[in-house]
């Protein structure tokens, strides 16, 4: 515990580094979630064939496919070092909580990485319109976030459960609901015509905070999970 | 001992008083409706004393890793569980007959359905880890968590969305107050009520302890 805060931002950074390595010698969690996002905007672009939706339905539908998405690919963060065995061998490097901001980094990214392909797609194939880009991405910059953050609390959880697929979808619902619900409605209003940026301040207020807590829970009780 | 005959006192005054006194709100059409609201309110408060105090066996269990935590967190939230689904179905009833349809997205109710979704994945879990220590381990880290979220949706949500509840703020502006009317009568017995169910409560967590510690023993010897 007692490393210097230096030497655990160069070892959180090289384990995200090795994270990214790995990740580009397989492309798993790349592929699936690109396909998934791909897929899923198709299938919905196909389904309502150029008829327009409306902005509530729209902003509904680019959470949906951006939480889904995202779980299709993050559940592998922690599993993947459990099965490869690796996982001993992150204990004696790092700090737990080195380990987390390692894994978060890494997953962050991956989701950044989703957006950028995910808001193209839904604005070329689903006539997706935004009033207030500031608005639209300060939302989406703090939703991925929380999402990101829960997601990898969630991956530590059931990398040792023994059903994993299923259950890191029921696990991490409950706690993205209050994202999910304040990132559509403000998402919503960003997509509204003549909307100031102060009009969804509740939105970016209530997504903040619950952000906040959940970074603070994650590092508070990640050693937990990751030492037992 | 007495305590047991307190509480049968106190729950007798209650059941009597809930029918007895006139109706909490002389303002709506049927105000004999509102007579549900001594047993609502007194489940929604139980429910909430009963997650909590899962909570707080979660954070003894990972900071002492005593086991005995471990079966009196789940066992609250057992119980937490059923004195939710009752706060649900009270509450539903009680939708039907002032607001018109049974499930309205009220706040409270939205907070309500993350409750069980939480505590519903937390029992998920549960029966995902076999290892028991590995398990007490992961179910008292997620139950934190799923409270700390549910917090957000009880105390925090239903103050700052426009809803239907008292105590949300109205889209005219401003806070309407309660709608019940607090006479001396209506405290009397809701007070009372709440105190008595989270007595029940803590009674029949108790209860299931000592029945899990028993089926333990007996396993042993």
């Amino acid at each position: 515990m007692a490393t210097s805060s230096s030497g655990s931002a160069t070892k959180a950074i090289s384990l995200f580094l090795k994270d990214i390595k790995s990740e580009f010698r397989t492309r798993y969690a790349i592929n699936a979630i690109a396909m998934f996002a791909v897929v899923t905007v198709f299938a919905i672009s196909f389904a309502i064939k150029g008829t327009g939706l409306s902005t509530e339905l729209q902003a509904s539908l680019l959470w949906i496919v951006i939480y889904f998405s995202s779980l299709s690919g993050l559940a592998q963060s922690f599993v993947k070092e459990e099965e490869s065995k690796t996982a001993m061998a992150l204990r004696l490097y790092a700090p737990a909580e080195v380990i987390f901001a390692g894994k978060l980094l890494f997953n962050l990214v991956l989701l950044f990485g989703l957006n950028l392909i995910t808001i193209p797609l839904f604005a070329i194939f689903i006539s997706f319109e935004v009033a207030s880009y500031p608005l639209f991405f300060a939302i989406l910059l703090i939703g991925s976030t929380g999402l990101a953050v829960v997601t990898t609390f969630v991956a530590a959880i059931i990398s040792k459960a023994s059903v994993k697929g299923a259950l890191f979808a029921v696990l991490s619902f409950p706690l993205i609901l209050p994202l999910l619900v304040e990132a559509i409605s403000g998402t919503k209003k960003a997509m509204t015509d003549g909307i100031a940026f102060g009009a969804a301040r509740m939105e970016i207020q209530v997504l903040l905070s619950y952000l906040v807590i959940m970074v603070v829970l994650s590092f508070l009780l990640f050693e937990a999970v990751w030492n037992d | 001992m007495i305590w047991k005959v307190v509480l049968l006192l106190i729950i007798s005054w209650v059941t009597v008083g809930a029918w007895v006194f006139p109706p909490p709100t002389p303002v709506i059409d049927n105000p004999e409706v509102f007579r549900i609201i001594y047993f609502h309110f007194p489940m929604a408060i139980t429910t909430v004393v009963a997650y909590g105090l899962g909570m707080f066996y979660s954070i003894k269990y990972l900071s002492e890793r005593n086991m005995k935590y471990d079966l009196r967190e789940v066992a609250s939230a057992r119980l937490g569980t059923i004195f939710c689904v009752l706060a649900a179905v009270s509450g539903s009833i009680f939708a039907k007959n002032t607001w018109g349809s049974y499930w309205n997205w009220d706040p409270r109710e939205t907070s309500i359905f993350m409750l069980l979704l939480v505590y519903g994945a937390y029992f998920a879990l549960r029966s995902a880890v076999s290892d028991p220590d590995q398990r007490a381990n992961l179910s008292a880290v997620y139950s934190i968590f799923g409270f700390v979220a549910a917090i957000f949706f009880i105390f925090i949500m239903p103050r700052i969305m426009p809803g239907l509840h008292p105590g949300a703020p109205k889209p005219t502006g401003g806070s309407e107050g309660s709608i019940i009317t607090f006479n001396l009568e209506t405290a009397s017995v809701l007070i009372p009520s709440c105190l008595a169910y989270i007595g029940v409560f803590i009674w029949m967590k108790n209860l299931t302890v000592d029945i899990t510690e028993l089926g333990k023993g007996n396993k042993g010897v």
